[in-house]
C-alpha cells in the first residue's frame, strides 16, 4: 500500500502563527448523524389533543414585571405585552444606556419591579438599581460586595454571573468567591451574607438563586477545578442553610432516601455515587449545579440538572459517575430526591447537564401531559414527564455524531464509539463540542406559537486526553481541546422548536455562537444578541429578521422584556462579550493558541476584529 | 530620601524607581543556569504541565489566567520576577507555589514561560498549539535597564488587530 498519508503532513509545514489564526475547516456534513437516523420518540405527535403550554401554576398571568431571569417557575421567558410587534419593530430606539463599570462577560438578566431595575454585573459582582421612573434613569443606589480578588483565578470561563432574583424587598444574588447575599431593595445594603463556597478547593459561584417556598436555591461552580457539585437550599428570611445535597458520594451526602424512585433501573442501588467511581474519586468528581433550577409548585418539586464529571479525560474515572450529568427532581423542603436521570453516564465530552429545564403541559400519545423540556448540551431535545422522570422523546437540534440516539427502553445514550477519546490521541471532529449543540444561555417558550426559541451554536472539536493530577484549587481538565465549526460553517443558530412535531419550524444562522439567551413576546417577536453586538429581533413565526440594532460590544446576556411605569413595552439587555466563548476579547487570551480558554479559541480567533469588551445596560421602546 | 533597607529590596516589580531617572533592575546569580540551557526549558515544559499550569495558561494563550505568548508582563517577565510570581502568587488569581514546587524546579517553569514568547519558539510553532518546541532563553532576553524585553527576543503579534474590513 502507497502511504498517501505523508503528502498532505508535507504541505501542512507553514507559518505556526498563519495556522493558527486560521479559522479551522468546518465538520463536513457528511459526519454527523441525520435527525432521521437518530430521532426518537415512545409515540407518535396527537396534535389534535391541544396545545402546549405551561402550567398556569407556574406561569402565572404576566404582570409586566420581570423579578426572576427565566420570568417564572416554569422558565418561559415570555412577556404578553404587544406593543411592539413585527411591524412597528424597526422603529425601536434606545431610551436608556448605563455603563456597568465592567469590561468582562455579562450573562445576567436585568430584573424589573416597582419602578427599578436591578442589575447585577460580572466580577467584582456590582448591583445597580436604576430609578424607571425619573428621565434617563438615575441610579438610586449602587452596591459593592468586594468578593476576594483571587476568586478570578478559580473561575474557569470568564468572571461571570447569571443574574439575581428579587424576592420579599430583597435583590438575592451569588458572588464570584461563592457567597449568596440578599440586599434591602430600598437601601442598598445587605441585610445577609451566607459564605457558601471555598475558593481554596476552586469552588466559585456564577449562577442566578432560584427563590421558591420561602428557601434560595443556590449550586457551585468548579466542574473544571475538581469541585465536588452540591445545590443548597437558604431560609430566605436569615440566610441559614437548611438542606445541602451533594452530586456525589454516599446516598445520605446525595439527600437519596426512601422517597427516591427513578424510572430506570441503572439509577437504581445503594450509594451509586460511590460505586460508580474509582476509589474517592467521588471527592472531586464534579457534578456542579451552575445552570438553572425550575420549580414545579403542582407537583411541588425543585428541578435541576447536574455538571460534567471531572477530571475531563474521562479514561481517569471508569464507571458511569453518577450523579454527574443528570437530572434531580427533589422535595423542596428537604432536599430529599424523588428522580432522577443521566442524559450521558460516563461523559467524556464535558456535556454539563444543567441548562434550562422548560415546564410545559403538552400533548403526547393522546392526551395532555405534564413535562419538562431539556434542551441539552449532548445536542438532544429531551421530553421528559416530570412526574416520573421517564424520556419520552429525544430529538437532535444540531450536529450530532458522539452519540447516536437515547434508547427508550433504557433511557441510555446509545455511545459512538468512534467518539470515544483517548489518552495521547487526537480525536477528530467530535459533535457537538465541549459546550455543546447549546450551552447555558436559555431558550423561551411562547405559548402564542407553541415554539420554543433555542438559541444555540454549530461547533465541533478534536479532543485529546491528557494525564492531569489533583491539586486542590487548580485546574482539573486533563484534555487538549480544539473547536470548529460545524456543518456549513455558521457557528451560531436561533432555532424555533416545534416540541410536539419534534422538528424546528425555522433555523436563523449567525456567524457567530449565539450566547444569549432569547426572550419571546405576545406581540409576536424572538430578541436575542450576537458576539458581534448586533441585538436582534425575529418574526417569532417567520424567523424573519425586523429589527437590529448594533450595540458597544457582543451580547451573552439575557434579554428581557417588561412594562414600564408608564404602561410602555420595554426591551433591555446587557452587552459585554465574554463567557468561556468570548474569552479571547474579554480575558488576557492569545488568539494564536487555539487550545486556549479550554479549546474555544480554535473557534474564535476572529472574534477580536469584531468586537470589543465592555458592559452596559441598554433599554428599548417605540417612540411614544 | 528614604533609608536604605538593602536587605529588604526583594524583587523589583516595577519600572519606577523614586530619586532616580533610570528603572532599577533586580539580578539574582540563582537565574543564571537557567540561561541558554535547552534541558531547562525541556523540564519546565513537562512540570508546567505536571503542576496544572496548563489548565489556566494553556500552552501560552491563557484562559483562567493571563496569556504568556506575547510581550505584556503584569508583574515583569525577567527570570527573576518570573521566578518570584511563581513563588508568592499574585492577588487576582495566580496561587503561591513557594515551598510547594522545589525552588530549582520553579526556575525551570520560568524559563519555559519565558521561552514561550521567543521568536524562536513561535517559529517553531505547526498547527494550532503553540510552546510545543521551547527554545531556551537567551541570556539577552534579561540584559537590559527597561522594563520591556528587548524586540529580538519577544514579539509585538498583538499591538495591531485588523478589523474585518481589511
Amino acid at each position: 500500500m502507497i502511504r498517501r498519508s505523508l503528502l498532505p503532513l508535507c504541505l501542512a509545514v507553514a507559518p505556526g502563527a498563519l495556522l493558527a489564526q486560521t479559522l479551522p475547516s468546518p465538520t463536513p456534513a457528511s459526519k454527523v448523524f441525520t435527525r432521521e437516523q437518530i430521532g426518537n420518540s415512545l409515540a407518535p405527535p396527537t396534535l389534535d389533543k391541544g396545545k402546549p403550554r405551561a402550567n398556569p401554576a407556574a406561569a402565572p398571568r404576566d404582570d409586566g414585571e420581570w423579578t426572576m431571569p427565566a420570568k417564572n417557575y416554569a422558565a418561559t421567558r415570555f412577556s404578553a405585552m404587544q406593543e411592539i410587534t413585527p411591524a412597528n419593530a424597526k422603529n425601536l430606539k434606545p431610551v436608556v444606556t448605563f455603563s456597568l463599570g465592567v469590561n468582562k462577560g455579562q450573562e445576567a438578566a436585568p430584573l424589573v419591579k416597582d419602578g427599578t431595575m436591578y442589575v447585577v454585573t460580572a466580577y467584582p459582582n456590582y448591583v445597580y438599581a436604576l430609578d424607571l421612573t425619573k428621565p434617563g434613569a438615575p441610579l438610586k443606589w449602587k452596591y459593592n460586595p468586594k468578593p476576594a480578588p483571587a476568586s478570578q483565578g478559580v473561575a474557569c470561563c470568564d468572571v461571570v454571573n447569571r443574574g439575581g432574583v428579587l424576592s420579599n424587598g430583597k435583590f438575592i444574588f451569588n458572588t464570584l468567591d461563592g457567597q449568596t447575599i440578599a440586599v434591602d431593595i430600598k437601601t442598598g445594603k445587605p441585610v445577609w451574607k451566607t459564605q457558601l463556597g471555598n475558593i481554596n478547593i476552586g469552588e466559585t459561584i456564577t449562577m442566578a438563586p432560584l427563590v421558591a417556598k420561602g428557601k434560595v436555591y443556590v449550586g457551585n461552580s468548579g466542574g473544571e477545578l475538581g469541585v465536588r457539585g452540591w445545590v443548597a437550599a437558604l431560609d430566605e428570611g436569615s440566610g441559614d442553610v437548611v438542606w445541602k445535597a451533594y452530586a456525589t458520594g454516599p446516598d445520605k451526602d446525595v439527600l437519596i432516601g426512601d422517597d427516591f424512585h427513578p424510572y430506570y433501573a441503572s439509577d437504581r442501588g445503594k450509594d451509586l455515587g460511590v460505586k460508580t467511581w474509582p476509589a474517592d474519586a467521588w471527592k472531586i468528581g464534579g457534578g456542579n449545579m451552575w445552570g438553572w433550577i425550575s420549580y414545579d409548585p403542582e407537583l411541588d418539586l425543585i428541578l435541576h440538572g447536574t455538571g460534567n464529571p471531572g477530571p475531563w479525560n474521562a479514561e481517569q474515572r471508569p464507571g458511569d459517575n453518577k450523579w454527574t450529568t443528570g437530572i434531580f427532581a427533589r422535595d423542596p423542603e428537604t432536599g430529599a430526591a424523588k428522580w432522577f436521570y443521566q442524559f450521558t453516564p460516563h461523559d467524556e465530552h464535558d456535556y454539563d447537564a444543567i441548562n434550562e429545564q422548560i415546564l410545559l403541559d403538552m400533548p403526547f400519545a393522546g392526551k395532555m401531559r405534564k413535562v419538562l423540556v431539556r434542551i441539552a448540551r449532548d445536542g438532544y431535545v429531551y421530553v421528559m414527564d416530570r412526574h416520573t422522570g421517564r424520556v419520552l422523546s429525544a430529538d437532535p437540534y444540531g450536529p450530532v455524531n458522539s452519540s447516536k440516539g437515547v434508547n427508550l427502553k433504557t433511557g441510555r445514550l446509545i455511545l459512538n464509539p468512534a467518539k470515544k477519546t483517548k489518552l495521547g490521541q487526537v480525536v477528530r471532529d467530535i459533535c457537538p463540542t465541549a459546550s455543546g449543540a447549546k450551552d447555558w444561555n436559555p431558550s423561551s417558550f411562547s405559548p402564542k406559537t407553541g415554539l420554543i426559541y433555542i438559541p444555540h451554536e454549530n461547533l465541533c472539536m478534536d479532543w485529546m486526553n491528557l494525564e492531569v493530577n489533583y491539586i486542590a484549587g487548580t485546574p482539573y481538565v486533563g484534555a487538549e481541546v480544539h473547536m470548529k465549526p460545524g456543518p456549513g460553517g455558521n457557528r451560531g443558530v436561533v432555532t424555533a422548536w416545534d416540541p410536539i412535531r419534534r422538528k424546528p419550524a425555522w433555523e436563523y444562522k449567525e456567524k457567530f455562537p449565539v450566547w444569549s439567551g432569547t426572550v419571546t413576546t405576545a406581540g409576536g417577536l424572538v430578541f436575542f444578541g450576537t458576539m458581534d453586538g448586533w441585538f436582534k429581533a425575529l418574526d417569532a413565526k417567520s424567523g424573519k429578521l425586523v429589527w437590529k440594532y448594533k450595540v458597544d460590544s457582543g451580547i451573552i446576556s439575557q434579554p428581557i422584556s417588561y412594562r414600564g411605569p408608564d404602561g410602555h413595552q420595554y426591551i433591555a439587555v446587557l452587552s459585554g462579550v465574554g463567557g468561556w466563548a468570548g474569552a479571547v476579547v474579554s480575558g488576557p487570551v492569545d488568539p494564536r493558541d487555539g487550545s486556549a480558554a479550554l479549546g474555544f479559541v480554535n473557534a474564535m480567533s476572529d472574534l477580536p476584529k469584531y468586537t470589543t469588551a465592555g458592559g452596559s445596560l441598554y433599554v428599548f421602546a417605540l417612540p411614544h | 530620601m528614604p533609608a536604605e533597607q538593602p536587605d529588604h529590596e526583594g524583587v523589583i516589580d516595577t519600572a519606577l524607581a523614586p530619586g532616580s531617572t533610570q528603572p532599577a533592575v533586580t539580578t539574582d546569580p540563582r537565574a543564571d543556569q537557567y540561561y541558554d540551557n535547552a534541558e531547562a526549558v525541556a523540564t519546565g515544559k513537562r512540570l508546567y504541565h505536571q503542576f496544572n499550569c496548563v489548565g489556566c495558561h494553556s500552552n501560552g494563550g491563557g484562559g483562567m489566567g493571563p496569556n504568556l505568548m506575547d510581550d505584556v508582563w503584569i508583574y515583569g517577565g525577567r527570570l527573576t520576577q518570573i521566578h518570584q510570581t511563581l513563588v508568592e502568587g499574585r492577588p487576582n488569581g495566580m496561587p503561591a507555589w513557594g515551598g510547594r514546587i522545589p525552588d530549582d524546579q520553579l526556575w525551570k517553569i520560568a524559563a519555559y514561560v519565558r521561552s514561550m514568547s521567543l521568536p524562536a519558539t513561535l517559529a517553531a510553532q505547526h498547527g494550532p498549539t503553540p510552546s510545543q518546541n521551547p527554545a531556551p532563553v537567551p541570556r539577552k532576553a534579561d540584559a537590559h535597564a527597561g522594563w520591556a524585553p528587548p524586540r529580538d527576543t519577544t514579539n509585538d503579534y498583538t499591538s495591531t488587530v485588523k478589523g474585518p474590513g481589511q
